[in-house]
């Protein structure tokens, strides 16, 4: 497929990254566009009206938004370094789990952008954290995908840095190699992959993006 | 090996119904088993132990979760029948991006339009029918949002249809009135076999709605 590859990002969005990845695996080349989705282009607004959100990928022309519709079109188009199971069963535990960790990412946002007591939120996310690290007990393994990463792992891939800003930002210690060993392990690991390692924002400079995010919705300065 | 395969079901789910509608169209026999959402069945809370939610699909043992997924899992295994994604893996990326478009602005609405009261109530009402304007948008002038076969976005919208008169009489409003394509392709659809057994009737989901709401106190 030789159709040029371009990819519409933001740096801070932890999903754009998620493309990167798997982009980078399968060794497809790629251009990157940086969008301000404050100040969104004529062009953005063109690729994705509907939601008007990063990440879009978009290749010989034809755009496709929402990061795991963008992961499965890409695991059909270049089917090297395979990123998804190919037995079906197998295939819907790991579409299970992606669409999981996105429910879970929604609700630590949510997290972030409350102040007050201890709410709802974070117990769903502290819930979802241990329904992780069983998992990854159960399979035994360094990754969701094995010894090797596969897209489960990739659309956790926002456990690193970004949860753990909201983590240092809100006060929280739930990500915590006493209680969540496995899950602790694996962020380890995840992020000092090279190809992981190379794609992820900066961490003091998304801390300070995440906080003013913070302070906005919770009107306050800590 | 003879194939298995069990559907945990309760009949109002819009969600259940999509998975009906594939097993249909694929004809695949299969056992129902309605579970009673006050009082789970220990199937259900070990076949789904994340969630405790119907639809779950076990096939020869092995549950699937999740209605798009158990559709997408259908579509994989009983690939000889009556495809419900396309084949182009573009024209592929468009129909899972719709299904989840109807899944996060269509059905996850759903519950508040008829439950709420007031001005959430007309909030999310108006968000609602802006959705389902935008899915008539991009319906067009097609038959289907697939063209000119029914396909995976079509079975994504369509059980929700059942809910349509619950909604109207609830934050009073009309489909017909707001969205007539949308009325028509819904017509459309249930002229096939495979979908008007898989719905149940508008009124018969009416009435779940006022005894829900009479537990509720609403």
């Amino acid at each position: 497929m030789d159709e040029e590859v371009k990819l519409v990002g933001y740096w801070a969005s932890p999903m754009p990254p998620r493309v990167i990845w798997a982009l980078k695996l399968k060794g497809v080349e790629y251009d990157y566009i940086e969008e301000d989705i404050y100040n969104k282009s004529e062009l953005f607004l063109q690729y994705n009206p509907i939601h008007k959100k990063v990440p879009v990928l978009v290749h010989g022309g034809k755009p496709i938004c929402e990061s795991l519709v963008i992961l499965e079109y890409i695991e059909d188009t270049w089917p090297q370094t395979p990123l998804l199971p190919k037995d079906a069963y197998e295939r819907a535990l790991a579409r299970f789990w992606m669409r999981f960790t996105d429910e879970m990412g929604e609700n630590a946002v949510s997290v972030l952008t409350s102040s007050g007591e201890k709410g709802e939120n974070e117990t769903k996310v502290a819930e979802a954290l241990k329904i992780l690290e069983e998992q990854l007990s159960l399979g035994n393994t360094k990754f969701f995908g094995g010894e090797t990463i596969n897209m489960v792992d990739i659309a956790h891939g926002w456990l690193p840095h970004w949860f753990e800003c909201i983590e240092q930002l809100v006060g929280l210690k739930l990500l915590d190699p006493k209680t969540l060993p496995r899950l602790h392990t694996w962020v380890q690991d995840f992020k000092q992959l090279p190809i992981i390692k190379e794609s992820l924002p900066d961490y003091d400079r998304l801390l300070i993006y995440m906080k003013r995010i913070r302070e906005r919705f919770t009107n306050s300065t800590e | 090996m003879e194939d298995k395969v069990v559907l945990l079901d309760f009949w109002p789910s819009s969600y259940a119904m999509r998975v009906k509608i594939a097993l249909a169209e694929k004809d695949i026999q299969y056992e129902v088993k309605e579970e009673n959402l006050s009082n789970k069945s220990s199937l259900l809370l070990e076949m789904n132990p994340v969630h405790s939610m119907i639809p779950v699909l076990i096939h020869n043992g092995k549950p699937i979760c999740e209605s798009l997924n158990i559709v997408y899992y259908i579509d994989q295994v009983w690939s000889h029948k009556s495809p419900l994604l396309p084949s182009d893996p573009y024209q592929q990326s468009q129909a899972r991006f719709w299904a989840d478009y109807i899944d996060k602005k269509i059905y996850s609405l759903g519950k508040r339009v008829w439950k709420s009261k007031g001005d959430e109530q007309e909030a999310v009402k108006k968000e609602f029918i802006e959705n389902l304007k935008t899915l008539e948008g991009e319906l067009g002038d097609k038959l289907y949002f697939g063209g000119d076969k029914f396909g995976l976005v079509d079975l994504a919208l369509v059980p929700i249809t059942s809910w349509f008169y619950s909604f109207e009489i609830c934050a009073n409003y009309s489909t017909e009135s707001e969205c007539p394509k949308i009325v028509e392709w819904a017509k459309r659809c249930m002229e096939k076999d495979s979908v008007a057994k898989s719905l149940p009737h508008p009124n018969k989901i009416y009435d779940f709605v006022l005894l829900l709401k009479k537990i509720y106190g609403l």
